[in-house]
C-alpha cells in the first residue's frame, strides 16, 4: 500500500493516508474487490433479471473447464439452485481431455446436471467439406458460433436462458468471437477484469485446478490466452484500469509500465470499439432506433 | 360507522416513519402501484403508529427509462387522485407519504417527488421537482427530464419538512436552502445504482459515500435525515438498498439490507434537534450570516460569468 501522506513528529495525529489512485505495475490495490460484496450482488442481479425481469426459472450454461463458466455456473447456483441451472460440454474433436475433466469437475462442485454435445460434425460439415484450407482463427470463429448455436437452441428446448461468460478483460481486448461468446441477455461477469474473476471463483469455491491452470480458449493444443495476447491478465488488466479512468499511455509509461505492453492493450482496446457495439444502422429517419427511439432493454 | 377522526399535525411529538426500501415493478404504474399500497398497510401493520412512510425515488416507475418518462409521467393531481383512491380502498388509518415519480406537468417532464396525506382526510401537500439532473457516467437525465426551479420546505405531519431527490443531495447548497427554509426534517429519495467493490465498507462504493452525505447533511443543520434508496435492477445496474435514517447529531440511527425490499421503522424524536443545535449552533450561525454573506460573496452574485466565460481565470 502506497502512502500518499507518512506521519511524522509534527503531525502525530495524521496517520498513513493510502492513496487513492496509486499507479505504479506494482500497485494492485485498485484490482481487489470484496469478494462476498461482488457474490452477494451479482447473485442478487442474477436473481432479479433471470426471474423477476424475464420471467425465466432455469438458465443453461456451456461449460468449457475454464474459470469463467466456471464461476457463472457458480453463481447461478448460487442464485437459482442447482436444479435451476443445466450445463452444457460442447466440445470440438481437438478440445482437450482437461478442459473436459474440469467442466464436470466443475458441475460435480456445484451439483449441476451436464450434457454432452460434440460439435465436430455440425463444425467440419462446414470446414472440412467447403473451407478445408481454414486456419485456427476462422475455426475457432466457426466453433464459438456453433456452440451458441446450440446453447439457444437448448434453452429455447428447456425454457430456460443462455447466461454469458465473458469477463471485462476478454471484452476490452477484442479477444472474443463477435456474436458468440458475447451473444447470451444476460451476462455476470462483463464487468470484472480477468484478475477479478480469479479471486471471485476462489472465494465461491471453484476448484483451485481451474482456477490456477492458465486461461485458454482450447482452439490449438498448448494455446494460451496470455501467450496469444503477449500480456499477463494481471498485468494487463491494471493497464486497462488506468486507461479506463483516462490516464494517457505517456502517464503510464512515466508511472513504470512497461511502454511496449501499454502499447499492446491500447492496440487492442482501439481496434475493437465496433466489437463491443450492436451493429451499424444507417440514419435516415427522425425515429432511429437507438438514437432518437430509446427504451431500456427492461422496460 | 364513525369514520376515525382525520389526524392533523403533531409538531413537538415523536414522529414514526418507516422507510419504504422499495423495488417498483418497471414501467408497470398499475403494479407498482399495488405494490406500494400493499407497502403503506404493511407498515401500519409493522408500526400501528406510523405517521409517515418515506418511498424512493421514481418508485413509481422505476428508474432508467429514457424516452420512456414520457409514457409513464402523469400530472401530480392525477397520481395523487389515484393513490388516494387506492389507499382508500385498502384502509381507513391516516398515514403521511413521500415518493418519487415522473411528473407531466403543462408538457414538461419532471422528476418529481409527492408528499401527500392518505386516509379519510387526503391531502396533496407538496412537489418537489428535482433541481441537479445527473448527466454523466450511467446518468442521462437532462436528455429526458427538465430541472426544478427550487427547494421548498412545507409543513409536514410533523413539523417542516423538505424532500430532496438524489443528486439534489450531493450539493450541500440543496440541504442549506431547505433547512433555511425551517425544515427539521429532510426526506432525501434515491436512486443510486450500486458502484464500486472494493474491500472495506462491505457495501458498494456509492452506499458509503451516502453514509457520509446523510450524516454530514443531518449534523451541519441539526436536523433529521431519512434516505431512502430503490431496490433492484435494471438493465444491468443494480440499487442496492442501504436506505438510512440520521440523528441530528449524525447518528445512523437505522440502516437497510442490501439488494432486497424491506420497511424500516425510525422514531425521530424532535428534542434531539434542540440538543443538537445547542451543543453545536452551526444552523444559528449560518441563519445570522447567511444574508451578509450572499451579499459579500462575488461567488454568490446573481449575472456571475459562466465558468467558461471568465475572462480573468488564472
Amino acid at each position: 500500500m502506497q502512502a500518499a501522506h507518512r506521519a511524522n513528529d509534527a503531525t502525530p495525529w495524521l496517520r498513513e493516508v493510502p492513496d487513492a489512485f496509486p499507479m505504479s505495475p506494482d500497485a494492485t490495490a485498485p484490482l481487489e474487490i470484496d469478494t462476498d460484496l461482488a457474490s452477494t450482488w451479482l447473485t442478487a442481479f442474477l436473481r432479479d433479471e433471470v426471474g423477476r425481469r424475464r420471467g425465466f426459472d432455469r438458465v443453461v450454461v456451456g461449460l468449457s473447464g475454464g474459470v469463467d463458466s466456471s464461476l457463472t455456473a457458480a453463481l447461478a447456483v448460487a442464485a437459482l439452485g442447482s436444479e435451476a441451472v443445466q450445463g452444457f460440454l460442447l466440445p470440438y474433436r481437438t478440445s482437450s481431455d482437461a478442459s473436459r475433466e474440469h467442466a464436470l469437475l466443475c458441475a460435480d462442485r456445484f451439483g449441476i446436471a451436464t450434457r454432452e454435445i460434440e460439435i465436430t460434425d455440425a463444425v467440419d460439415g462446414y470446414l472440412e467439406q467447403f473451407e478445408p484450407e481454414a486456419g485456427g482463427h476462422r475455426r475457432g470463429n466457426v466453433a464459438a458460433r456453433q456452440r451458441m448455436i446450440i446453447l439457444f437452441d437448448q434453452a429455447f428446448k428447456l425454457g430456460a436462458l443462455p447466461l454469458g461468460t465473458g469477463n471485462k478483460s476478454e471484452r476490452l481486448l477484442g479477444y472474443y468471437t463477435w456474436h458468440a461468446d458475447d451473444s447470451p441477455p444476460i451476462n455476470p461477469l462483463g464487468d470484472l477484469f480477468k484478475t477479478q474473476v480469479w479471486a471471485l471463483a476462489r472465494a465461491v469455491g471453484v476448484p483451485e485446478a481451474i482456477v490456477g491452470k492458465p486461461a485458454t480458449a482450447d482452439l490449438i493444443h498448448g494455446q494460451t490466452d496470455e501467450g496469444d495476447l503477449g500480456i499477463s491478465y494481471p498485468e494487463a488488466d491494471l493497464v486497462l484500469h488506468h486507461l479506463l479512468r483516462g490516464v494517457t499511455p505517456s502517464r503510464l509509461a512515466n508511472a513504470g509500465f512497461d511502454a511496449a505492453k501499454v502499447e499492446i492493450v491500447v492496440g487492442r482496446l482501439e481496434r475493437t470499439h465496433w466489437k463491443r457495439h450492436l451493429p451499424t444502422v444507417a440514419m435516415l429517419s427522425a425515429t432511429a432506433i437507438g438514437e432518437w427511439y430509446l427504451r431500456p432493454v427492461d422496460y | 360507522m364513525t369514520p376515525p377522526e382525520p389526524r392533523r399535525t403533531f409538531f413537538g411529538m415523536t414522529a414514526h416513519v418507516t422507510i419504504a426500501q422499495f423495488r417498483p415493478t418497471k414501467g408497470n404504474i398499475e403494479q407498482t402501484l399495488d405494490d406500494m399500497i400493499q407497502a403503506l398497510v404493511s407498515a401500519s401493520a409493522a408500526d400501528p403508529g406510523a405517521d409517515l412512510v418515506v418511498f424512493p425515488e421514481t418508485a413509481l416507475t422505476g428508474y432508467f427509462l429514457e424516452g420512456g418518462v414520457r409514457e409513464v409521467a402523469r400530472p401530480a393531481a392525477e397520481v395523487f387522485a389515484e393513490v388516494t383512491a387506492r389507499y382508500g380502498a385498502a384502509s381507513s388509518e391516516t398515514v403521511d407519504v413521500a415518493f418519487g415519480f415522473y411528473e407531466l406537468d403543462a408538457g414538461h417532464v419532471y422528476n418529481a417527488a409527492m408528499y401527500a396525506r392518505l386516509g379519510p382526510d387526503p391531502e396533496l401537500i407538496h412537489v418537489q421537482r428535482k433541481v441537479f439532473l445527473p448527466t454523466y457516467g450511467v446518468f442521462q437525465e437532462e436528455r429526458f427530464v427538465e430541472s426544478g426551479a427550487g427547494i421548498r420546505a412545507f409543513d409536514g405531519g410533523h413539523g417542516r419538512t423538505a424532500m430532496l431527490i438524489c443528486e439534489d443531495a450531493f450539493h450541500s447548497i440543496s440541504g442549506t436552502l431547505a433547512a433555511l427554509d425551517g425544515a427539521t426534517t429532510i426526506l432525501v429519495l434515491s436512486a443510486s445504482p450500486a458502484r464500486g467493490a472494493a474491500p472495506g465498507a462491505g457495501v458498494p462504493g456509492n452506499l458509503a459515500r451516502w453514509d457520509l452525505l446523510g450524516s454530514g447533511l443531518a449534523s451541519e443543520h441539526g436536523i433529521h435525515v431519512v434516505v431512502s434508496q430503490l431496490v433492484g435492477f435494471e438493465g444491468g445496474k443494480g440499487f442496492a438498498g442501504g436506505s438510512a435514517a440520521y440523528s441530528p447529531r449524525g447518528e445512523r440511527l437505522v440502516a437497510g439490507p442490501l439488494w432486497d425490499e424491506a420497511l424500516l421503522t425510525v422514531q425521530l424524536e424532535p428534542r434531539e434537534i434542540a440538543d443538537a443545535r445547542t451543543e453545536e449552533p452551526l444552523f444559528a450561525d449560518l441563519e445570522r450570516s447567511w444574508t451578509r454573506l450572499l451579499v459579500n460573496s462575488p461567488g454568490a452574485g446573481v449575472g456571475r460569468p459562466a465558468p467558461d466565460d471568465r475572462g480573468d481565470a488564472p
